[in-house]
């Protein structure tokens, strides 16, 4: 045991790749936090992680992960742990966007879309609730979207799927607030990442580096829910008050 | 898309690769002309074509020995990060051009140098390796030793050669982020230009800012020359830019305020000779603290005209140019310098002499002028920039860069297809 400052915390990112990932992973690691950077292929982010290191001089571990290996979750736990030791948060952030177009002409898109986005968190997030709440510690971050708030032409399957994890969270949230592990729910809007480069439709894009401050300030406050920029929350809350009547004869 | 000096300006397919898999696959891609890009500080046409592979997302450190120095990093890193990074472990960019912004990769292709190519070379001078992704989607590790004319080719090659994806520099390492500065006021060209010969060996960095306006006393002003402190501050100052220039409907920079600007600028300094302790943010990148600049000069964008020429008859062809450019249009920035005797690539730039950088509002009288006094250039022995230009004709370039064959050679071997070219290289017959 090191005397020296405190014990090392670790967070796992699930879903490593994504630039809102990667800039909370900075924003962490500059706040002390260890890291472990889940995906697919993980090769291909040993430069990412070489960064992270390089500039906060936090531990960062690369793990193979697969979000849409369904079965293989019940070992993540033990995985993390067996690559890097003990781990305080989990930070849910893979998800996939599909075309709207292309989910409806070929259901098995819409079926990845719902899967990755919400089968897989959930799946994820209920095997890591279940070690946090048995140690007695933990903490957990998920990604939803403002998407999800109301279902619109353009994008109701992701839409729904976010919804979906949403509620998922806000369930994991009261089974474990008695346990003391705290669970966060983040709603960004549009942000300015590859998977939504060159879509139609964008306005009030943020940052990355913008969302992943307000993601790690609103959990070292212990907010419950995070609409990041802060101004969709007010904007999401006139968009459910349109009466269905009227909202479904928009052009969203 | 468009360069730094907003002109000319092209419909462009952009591609951010955020890994080296993702930048081979754009490399690979389908389509038009190809050219790298790094953070769009060149000047002129150079990072403009249909296609532009954008080295925005490269953004990372790869390694670091803070006892040596050696940093490796992708080559979308910019020099500003780069600083903050090393800066507080003891260590800052060997070389530095007046501004933070460009990437490390985007300052190798145009084999950028400092105020103190005098003594060190440029930038090149310091890479230890580069990793090239070639048109054909190879990577390629190439060094002094391995690969020895794709390095060097690479070197001031204006993305001709292939992407740079990553490089290894050694840095220099500095006590204090603070620089002892000594301004000498001067009275003319001729003294500024004897000032800064006087003065190369004693300082490694020296610089002259030079009033081009007046006719009298054209080229008085004052050379600066710095070293770095040796203080033990570290800690990189960083502040974000204050001031955004918006965009406007026409050009403000106007000769009454850039006489103005420049006889306060003159003035300012009572003594012939001055003594200050310097952050080098403001030392190194005065510019930078105004963000785009470039907007300034209107919807018609500006011109920089750099050229380097030997000190034999060097000082009398800047009078010269000085005195043709001055009658087409007003300078509103005039930077002069002296570059060392270093070994540079096929296309380097530097040579052993002066080299002076003007600007200018883009005008067509300024852009005949500019074409006019590239052939006086030419006729005493010098050369124009090309990470500035975007003026000069195909015979000009030829007549200046006598090493372009084995360029073309080269190119050649690594890009039979021609598949990377800029508006540029197809204007300099490059392609």
């Amino acid at each position: 045991m090191t005397s020296d400052g405190p014990t090392p915390r670790r967070a796992v990112i699930l879903g490593a790749r994504s630039a809102i990932a990667q800039a909370v992973a900075l924003r962490l690691a500059q706040q002390g936090w260890d890291l472990v950077l889940a995906a697919r292929n993980n090769a291909t982010l040993e430069p990412v992680a070489a960064d992270l290191g390089l500039r906060t001089e936090q531990g960062v571990q690369l793990l193979e992960f697969d979000a849409l290996d369904l079965d293989a979750h019940a070992e993540l736990a033990d995985r993390i742990r067996a690559c890097a030791g003990e781990f305080h948060l989990a930070v849910c952030v893979f998800g996939h966007m599909g075309e709207a177009e292309a989910e409806r002409l070929d259901t098995n898109q819409m079926v990845r879309t719902l899967t990755t986005n919400f089968t897989a968190a959930a799946v994820c997030l209920a095997h890591l609730a279940n070690d946090f709440e048995a140690r007695g510690e933990g903490g957990i971050i998920g990604i939803g979207s403002v998407a999800g708030d109301r279902g619109r032409q353009s994008n109701y399957p992701y839409g729904a799927a976010k919804a979906g994890l949403a509620t998922f969270l806000q369930g994991l949230r009261n089974r474990l607030a008695p346990a003391g592990i705290h669970v966060l729910t983040v709603k960004p809007g549009f942000v300015d990442t590859p998977m939504t480069r060159g879509k139609q439709g964008m306005f009030l894009v943020a940052p990355p580096e913008r969302v992943a401050r307000d993601i790690v300030t609103a959990w070292e406050k212990s907010r419950d829910v995070l609409y990041t920029p802060w101004f969709w929350r007010w904007l999401l809350l006139v968009i459910r008050l349109v009466p269905e009547r009227l909202f479904k004869r928009l052009k969203l | 898309m468009y360069g730094w000096g907003r002109h000319p300006r092209l419909a462009a397919e952009v591609h951010l690769p955020r890994d080296l898999e993702a930048l081979r696959a754009a490399v690979q891609g389908h389509g038009g002309a190809t050219i790298p890009r790094g953070a769009g500080r060149s000047y002129g046409d150079a990072a403009v074509a249909e296609r532009v592979i954008c080295g925005k997302s490269l953004t990372h450190l790869l390694a670091f020995d803070s006892d040596t120095g050696r940093l490796h990093a992708q080559g979308g890193v910019t020099l500003d990060e780069v600083i903050r990074f090393a800066l507080p472990r003891g260590w800052f960019l060997p070389v530095t051009p007046g501004t933070k912004f460009p990437t490390l990769a985007g300052c190798l292709a145009a084999d950028v140098h400092g105020k103190n190519h005098h003594r060190v070379g440029s930038l090149s001078a310091f890479v230890e390796h580069l990793e090239l992704v070639l048109a054909d989607g190879d990577l390629v590790v190439c060094s002094r030793k391995q690969h020895p004319e794709l390095f060097w080719a690479t070197l001031g090659g204006m993305g001709l050669t292939g992407v740079i994806y990553a490089v290894r520099l050694q840095l220099q390492p500095v006590r204090s982020a603070f620089l002892h500065n000594v301004s000498i006021r001067t009275s003319d060209l001729s003294e500024s230009c004897r000032v800064l010969c006087d003065t190369q060996h004693e300082y490694p960095y020296s610089v002259a800012w030079i009033d081009t306006l007046r006719r009298r006393g054209r080229g008085r002003g004052q050379v600066m020359l710095g070293t770095h402190a040796e203080d033990d501050r570290l800690q990189p100052l960083h502040r974000p830019p204050r001031l955004t220039a918006p965009t406007l409907p026409l050009n403000v920079v106007l000769r009454p305020g850039l006489s103005l600007f420049n006889m306060i600028n003159y003035r300012r300094q009572l003594r012939r000779r001055t003594t200050t302790t310097v952050h080098y943010d403001p030392y190194f990148y005065p510019l930078d603290a105004i963000d785009n600049w470039n907007r300034l000069y209107g919807p018609r964008g500006f011109l920089q005209f750099q050229f380097a020429v030997p000190f034999a008859g060097g000082e009398a062809l800047m009078a010269a140019v000085l005195d043709r450019t001055d009658a087409a249009a007003p300078c509103a920035l005039a930077v002069l310098k002296t570059f060392g005797d270093h070994p540079t690539g096929p296309l380097g730039f530097p040579l052993p002499g002066f080299t002076l950088a003007l600007d200018f509002p883009r005008t067509t009288a300024i852009e005949a002028a500019v074409r006019d006094a590239t052939d006086d250039v030419i006729a005493a022995g010098g050369r124009v920039y090309l990470a500035k230009d975007s003026v000069i004709t195909r015979d000009q370039f030829d007549a200046m860069y006598p090493r372009l064959d084995e360029f073309r050679r080269l190119r050649q071997q690594v890009d039979p297809q021609s598949r990377f070219r800029s508006l540029q290289s197809d204007r300099l017959g490059l392609s």
